[in-house]
């Protein structure tokens, strides 16, 4: 679904990524592993094309993708959710969705679809998503993603910073949109656990790099932690 | 008592005014953090557009009424065209953004002295907006100020409409509050800059109209004006509509009352004073909206 192959990228003349390659699988999870500055968040913000790779590819279904701009990948059905719930903070939460949802011809069925998902946001429709709680910023954030009917969708660090209640109905709507298919997704997680439950393909990345790699599945969960601990 | 209210409705019309050049500056430097010192020349483009279309249309009525939305797209047209030739290349560097426009402005001031000579021309009003309107106990009301008052009046309703309510207004806002956000949230933000730009320039064209109704016009018509309409932005807050049209209307009453009990240059002195007070207490501005960075 998703090739990123020997990406070297990083910011003004720091280099973050060292040819890091991750690949995510058709209908399937890929994780990223690995502590604060890792280079996790780079790696999601170069395959989305916020930043551009110095060297390497970024392919979608086989298709070069590296030098497209990031709405030009929205309209290829990728979706991005961007660390720290982030929103457009002076437009209503109503205004959020229908900015993704205009022009789309499946946008009113699509936001409808969502708003089944996250429920909790029809009633706050009218409020500033400036004035949301962390939670509900990040709900909106996920919808806003949902609502062009991605293919493959990436999602930095979904649960950070979020009460516990909060947590498990995100891990529960992002694993239910899994298992239902169609839907491929690479994941950026420090919560090993539910990164593990959710992906087929996990990866730990230490200073820009790969440094481990494998299947995912509970049953790995304790070897990645080991990685993780050292 | 009558000479207040009279200097205060002067005030008002030359706020008016001010709103209506400021309108467009809302939105390119504003909303857009672009500091266009060839904004002044949009405005002069829609003012020669007026006289252009008067020598083809002989009603002063008709031709002002169709240059309304000629000199819109004039100058909606020539901002946008700067906005693609140059700005989108100097998004990140202001004091680059600030030389090369300042530079654009001096070559179309030229262009309009090549075209239409260096004296300034007059067009002929309609006769409707000549006359006064006595509103009683010796207040009296200039017709054409009238009519800029109403221009501008509905300038603003009709901007912020496209911006509360429209899918383009809510990607305008979208852009302004988190430009990555909306690039990945399917947005073509580039596309987005290029349509501010015309409205914002499109606007200014709409304010050298209304400006042929006040006086001559000439190649440095809208340079004249392009100060006070920076100032009025700042004073408002950058990016804030609302805060626009309350300083423009307080900048251009201070102003005319100010003119009356001392003279024109200590009104002008007194006003910028005041400003950079009032922008030493609140340097944000009346309100403030984040936008992109100007440092």
């Amino acid at each position: 679904m998703l090739e990123i192959s020997s990406v070297q990228a990083g910011y003004d003349r720091t280099t973050v990524l060292h040819g890091v390659t991750v690949t995510v699988p058709k209908d399937g999870v890929a994780t990223v592993l690995g502590h604060n500055g890792a280079g996790k968040s780079t790696l999601l913000r170069a395959a989305m094309g916020l930043i551009k790779p110095r060297s390497g590819t970024v392919r979608l279904d086989g298709e070069d993708i590296t030098h497209l701009a990031p709405h030009q990948r929205v309209a290829r059905k990728m979706a991005y959710v961007p660390q720290g719930q982030q929103s457009f903070p002076h437009l209503t939460t109503a205004e959020n969705l229908r900015l993704v949802a205009d022009g789309r011809p499946d946008g009113g069925a699509a936001t409808a679809e969502t708003l089944d998902l996250f429920p909790a946001l029809r009633e706050l429709s009218g409020r500033r998503a400036g004035l949301l709680s962390g939670g509900q910023r990040q709900q909106l954030a996920i919808a806003r993603a949902l609502i062009t009917r991605p293919r493959l969708l990436l999602l930095d660090e979904p649960t950070e910073g979020i009460q516990p209640s909060v947590v498990a109905e995100i891990e529960e709507t992002i694993l239910a949109l899994t298992r239902r298919g169609g839907l491929s997704v690479l994941l950026v997680e420090q919560h090993v656990g539910f990164a593990m439950r959710a992906a087929q393909q996990y990866y730990v990345m230490e200073a820009g790099r790969v440094t481990s790699s494998g299947e995912g599945g509970t049953a790995a969960e304790q070897a990645v932690r080991a990685v993780l601990s050292v | 008592m009558t000479v207040i209210l009279n200097q205060s409705l002067t005030g008002i019309s030359i706020g008016a005014v001010l709103l209506l050049i400021a309108l467009g500056l809302t939105l390119t430097f504003g909303q857009m953090g672009v500091i266009n010192m060839a904004h002044g020349e949009f405005i002069m483009a829609g003012a020669y557009t007026t006289y252009v279309l008067q020598k083809s249309i002989s009603s002063a009525g008709v031709s002002l009424l169709v240059a309304l939305p000629v000199a819109f797209l004039v100058a909606g047209a020539m901002g946008a065209l700067l906005e693609w030739l140059l700005i989108r290349r100097l998004y990140t560097r202001p004091l680059d953004t600030l030389l090369v426009t300042w530079g654009v402005s001096l070559m179309l001031q030229q262009l309009a002295r090549d075209i239409f000579g260096a004296p300034n021309v007059q067009t002929a009003a309609p006769d409707i907006l000549t006359g006064n309107i006595a509103l009683g106990g010796g207040i009296t009301f200039a017709n054409n100020r009238l009519f800029i008052l109403g221009l501008a009046l509905l300038s603003v309703l009709a901007l912020t409409l496209i911006l509360k309510l429209t899918p383009l207004g809510r990607r305008i806002r979208a852009v302004v509050q988190n430009r990555d956000l909306a690039e990945v949230s399917g947005i073509a933000t580039g596309q987005v800059d290029r349509i501010t730009f015309f409205i914002g320039s499109g606007l200014a064209g709409v304010a050298g109209v209304a400006l042929t109704l006040v006086g001559p016009i000439g190649p440095t018509t809208g340079t004249n004006y392009i100060v006070d309409a920076f100032l009025v932005v700042v004073v408002g807050g950058i990016g804030q509509l609302k805060g626009s049209v309350i300083t423009a209307f307080a900048l251009g009453i201070l102003q005319s009352v100010l003119e009356y009990s001392t003279t024109v240059s200590v009104a002008k002195v007194i006003v910028l004073v005041a400003i950079v007070a009032f922008l030493q207490w609140r340097p944000q501005g009346l309100y403030t909206l984040r936008t992109r960075s100007l440092a």
